[in-house]
């Protein structure tokens, strides 16, 4: 029954402390009343009655306090009573507190945001059941290409002959022209990214429609009626969440598709942009899915219980590497197969920028929890005097810690809330603004994520708060009371304190200004890396026709001309082609060829390169030049087109020290082989921006075989002003046809580097940051300083000390802990760079103008930072100077 | 005048509650009974009794009433409770035990 007793007791003294107060006030005065009536019985006078019985009683006041702390929550109690000092002291300087709680949240703010953002995309499972245990295939051949896609038929034996897997599956991406009601109808079409997948996908992945059902394998055949899976965001968009679009038809590139079902909300896979899902199977011709060389596909599977996935690679490259031998005339049979974990694949390419970011803002933490630090170190020494008082007076050397600590704690809880408040803020910017990046829906503030800024918050107050409190703590506190008033010398150790906070400070804003310049620069070298075209003043639209039923070939070609002629001929036009994909835009596609004239190849080797279809007018319309021969020739039409324009790299390469004008490649296309005749070499460009440029071979769109591309039209100024014309030309076309991506040259350069750009951007923000704040920290340190040596400068001048000599003086005194801060950083710098590396473009990570011109801003602003406390400094009028104590 | 801490650790703890075993008392009353019982020897200082008074009381080992005392006025009673009780006795053999080893080493030296 204590327990109870004992609760009881804890609940009285948590509600009714007051009444307890006033209690044992009452019962020490009933002590002492009973002590003067017993002396007074025993003949005192009553005035020493009153005396006697104190002098047996003891000094009350003690004796309260002693009392007191033996009660339940206690500690409770001298915590609220330390938060209410501090509340009280921080309000005394709201400039101090305000200053202090913007900096941490700005710190805590950004850490939270990045935390969130690497929780969410990096570290958290993904959403499919047991998905350690998913797996993506692609297949690998010798050093030129050591990583590319599946082919159909590889596929096939490796779901026959494989044991590893308890289920496999296969994806394509794929475009669509999407159009719901007839084909005749008013509804407006679009194109839209989805993706082709094999029926057993979903159950592989262990997901379900949020409604109507998944694809059977009776889907997935190429005699099957069309069926679609629409996302969540799609069936609400173009349908309003409608549940009664299922069993319903849309049209996809103008054939007919139910809509079977519509994935959960969440559900986005292979990338974040898929909208639709159709069986691939059906979609794709039979003998794209037996070809063995034909890579276009990605392969999903989930390991059996027990089998680790180094087996299970070894177990399936043994198969590629079977069919290699069994076919050792196809050198575009691939020689082993690569897997890594599912997650890996998603995330992989942004895991070390994320990182690195989330490092960047532990910097600005460490930085904001430094120049807090500082701040509370600062107002320590101010109030130096009053905490001698109190050690004097028997405050405790632990209690004075705990105080500083609590005061810290204040600061970084306000700092921490309002920083959660501005993660919220970032995070909501970050996901609209980079809404095609992987897991970017994963991203949230959850109970974890309001763990993590507990620790952070509880972290900064330690930090910041022990740092103060061990700088105020020196054993000879009472020898300030002892010092003249006049202060001469300010504690020589909390000076030197604080130059080591500036210093480590200043380090720090180093590295981070050097990993900011970096990617600056790579980025800056990335978009000015010559494309090998004109990029000024060309615009780019999208167009896919949807194929139509009967003589497809000449109708698309009809199509095209018609198109270039009309948009040729607008008013502003300077030229005008069509291509399948832009220079910059991508790799895409390769097609594999051998040259006659030359002798055959050995078994097993064969040629591949990138491969594009363009009009002939397209290397005028974006400034290729045609370095020899002549151009693709327009009169050649559908079945007649035998040419073929190379690239230079393709000529120096593949025909080099003799003439490729005139010889031939042979290009096979699965079954089919063409002979194309080479008329002309065309000047180099890069496929991708981050990328040298590589061989190319440019193949006719008047064949007929692309119905997807882009149109590039050029002007000399305003191009953005034809999109309206000629979107109106191509509605007058055919008024299904969507138009999609209007970007200029300089819009989509600027998409493709959206990263890079993204990452520079934050870091640059993130060192601009920490640069303040070091210059509010050495400002602040060496006002404080100059205002403590006030009467010392006040001597000097009025011993004849030159106002110049006492500007270097402070000037010196201020600078020395950036220049070995500058020094530290610039150290530190060369050691981490390095872990950029693979971030960065034609930068090298020790970059000299990079480090020489972070040198000169970091020096130049704390130059600044430092004159204004130095000239006032030397503009001190020794009168008042000495007056002024 | 002899402060607590010149009392063997816990010693105060089992002189309060030993005087509380017959009756309830105030605790000027304990203080009283304390120095009268022990012959003026131990010489409290009265006040620091208060203190100990309270944790016992924290602890459930006594517990307080208000209650008018011989005077008439309003004081604060303290008595044992039965964990208290039990608690007393422990403490009894405990110091017991204690003092006979003590006495044995004493003696013996």
């Amino acid at each position: 029954m204590r327990w109870l007793t004992q609760l009881k007791m804890r609940f009285l003294m948590l509600t009714k402390r007051q009444h307890a107060a006033e209690q044992l006030e009452d019962e020490f005065s009933f002590h002492l009343e009973q002590q003067i009536a017993e002396n007074i019985a025993s003949g005192m006078s009553e005035t020493k009655a009153r005396q006697a019985a104190l002098r047996t009683f003891g000094n009350p006041t003690l004796l309260r306090e002693q009392t007191r702390e033996t009660w339940n929550w206690n500690m409770l109690e001298s915590l609220l009573r330390d938060l209410r000092y501090s509340v009280r002291t921080l309000r005394r300087t709201p400039g101090f507190a305000a200053m202090s709680i913007l900096v941490m949240a700005l710190g805590i703010g950004a850490n939270v945001a990045l935390f969130t953002v690497v929780r969410g995309v990096l570290l958290k499972p993904l959403p499919f059941a047991d998905s350690d245990r998913l797996i993506v295939i692609t297949e690998g051949g010798d050093e030129v290409s050591p990583d590319h896609p599946v082919a159909g038929g590889i596929f096939e034996a490796w779901k026959q002959q494989s044991h590893s897997f308890s289920g496999l599956a296969l994806t394509g991406g794929a475009e669509f022209n999407f159009s719901a009601g007839d084909t005749t109808g008013t509804q407006l079409a679009e194109s839209l990214h989805g993706a082709n997948i094999s029926a057993n996908l979903l159950p592989v992945l262990g997901v379900q429609p949020a409604f109507g059902r998944g694809f059977t394998p009776a889907d997935d055949r190429r005699e099957a009626q069309g069926t679609a899976i629409l996302s969540w965001q799609l069936w609400m968009r173009r349908f309003g969440g409608n549940r009664a679009i299922l069993n319903q038809t849309v049209h996809l590139n103008s054939q007919p598709y139910t809509v079977i079902g519509i994935m959960p909300a969440w559900f986005s896979y292979p990338d974040p942009t898929t909208q639709l899902w159709t069986p691939l199977y059906h979609d794709k011709p039979t003998a794209l899915m037996i070809s063995r060389d034909q890579h276009e596909f990605r392969a999903v599977g989930r390991l059996l219980p027990g089998v680790s996935e180094s087996t299970a690679r070894a177990e399936i490259s043994l198969i590629v590497n079977r069919i290699r031998s069994q076919h050792a005339d196809d050198p575009y049979i691939s020689l082993k197969a690569n897997t890594r974990p599912l997650l890996e694949d998603m995330v992989g390419d942004i895991r070390r920028p994320l990182y690195v970011l989330l490092a960047a803002t532990g910097c600005v933490l460490l930085i904001a929890c430094l120049n807090v630090a500082n701040l509370l170190v600062a107002r320590a020494a101010a109030r130096k005097k009053e905490l001698a008082i109190r050690t004097a007076l028997g405050g405790s050397r632990l209690r004075r810690i705990r105080e500083r600590i609590v005061e810290s704690l204040l600061l970084s809880t306000a700092g921490g809330a309002f920083g959660l408040a501005f993660a919220a803020l970032a995070l909501k910017w970050l996901v609209q603004a980079r809404s095609e990046m992987t897991r970017v829906e994963s991203i949230h503030i959850d109970a974890t994520v309001a763990a993590f800024t507990i620790a952070v918050v509880a972290f900064c107050a330690l930090l910041s708060g022990l740092i103060s409190a061990f700088s105020s703590g020196d054993r000879n506190i009472l020898a300030s009371l002892q010092s003249a008033s006049r202060s001469t010398s300010p504690g020589q150790s909390r000076v030197t304190l604080r130059r080591v906070l500036l210093s480590l400070e200043v380090g720090l804003t180093v590295v981070l200004l050097i990993g900011a310049g970096l990617l600056l620069e790579s980025y800056a070298r990335l978009r000015s890396a010559n494309l090998g075209c004109i990029t000024d003043n060309v615009l780019t639209m999208r167009i896919m026709v949807p194929r139509m039923q009967g003589s497809q070939p000449a109708q698309l070609v009809n199509f095209y001309e018609q198109l270039l002629d009309r948009v040729r001929a607008l008013p502003g036009v300077k030229a005008a082609g069509f291509t399948d994909v832009i220079p910059g835009q991508g790799y895409w596609e390769d097609a594999n060829f051998s040259i006659p004239e030359h002798p055959a190849l050995p078994a097993g080797v064969g040629l591949f390169a990138i491969n594009r279809w363009v009009d002939p007018g397209y290397f005028n319309a974006i400034g290729i030049p045609i370095l020899k021969g002549r151009g693709l020739d327009p009169s050649r039409k559908l079945d007649r087109v035998d040419e073929v324009v190379i690239s230079k790299l393709f000529a120096d390469k593949y025909f080099p020290g003799e003439d490729p004008i005139g010889r031939h490649l042979r290009v096979t296309d699965g079954t089919a082989v063409y002979l194309f005749r080479v008329v002309g070499i065309a000047g180099d460009i890069r496929y991708s921006l981050g990328e040298d440029p590589a061989p190319i071979q440019y193949f006719s769109l008047l064949a007929g075989v692309k119905n997807n591309g882009s149109l590039i039209v050029r002007s000399s100024s305003n191009v953005e002003q034809l999109a309206l014309p000629i979107q109106r030309i191509i509605q007058s076309l055919d008024r299904n046809l969507p138009v999609s991506d209007i970007l200029t040259m300089d819009q989509l350069l600027g998409r493709s580097t959206v990263d890079q750009s993204f990452n520079a951007t934050l870091l640059v923000g993130f060192a601009a940051l920490s640069l303040i704040l070091a210059a509010v920290g050495l400002f602040g340190v060496l006002s404080y300083i100059v205002a403590q040596r006030t009467s010392e400068i006040g001597v000097r001048i009025a011993l004849g000390a030159q106002r110049e000599q006492v500007l270097r003086l402070v000037l010196a005194d201020g600078l020395r802990p950036a220049l070995v801060g500058l020094a530290l950083g610039l150290i530190a710098a060369a050691g981490t760079t390095r872990l950029i590396q693979s971030m960065l473009y034609g930068t090298r990570p020790l970059d000299l103008t990079v480090f020489t011109a972070v040198s000169a801003l970091l020096l130049a602003v704390a130059a600044g930072a430092c004159l204004v406390p130095a000239w006032r400094a030397s503009r001190l009028d020794p009168v008042q100077a000495l007056r002024s104590e | 005048m002899g402060k607590p801490s010149d009392l063997v650790q816990g010693t105060l703890d089992l002189l309060i509650l030993r005087t509380l075993q017959t009756e309830p008392k105030h605790g000027w009353a304990i203080a009283k009974r304390i120095q009268q019982i022990s012959n003026e020897v131990l010489q409290v200082q009265q006040g620091s009794l208060y203190p100990a008074l309270h944790r016992l009381e924290q602890q459930g080992w006594i517990t307080a009433k208000w209650a008018e005392s011989e005077t008439g006025r309003q004081a604060k009673f303290y008595s044992l409770t039965t964990a208290g009780r039990e608690q007393l006795e422990k403490e009894t053999a405990n110091w017991t035990r204690l003092s006979q080893a003590i006495n044995l080493i004493v003696s013996e030296a």
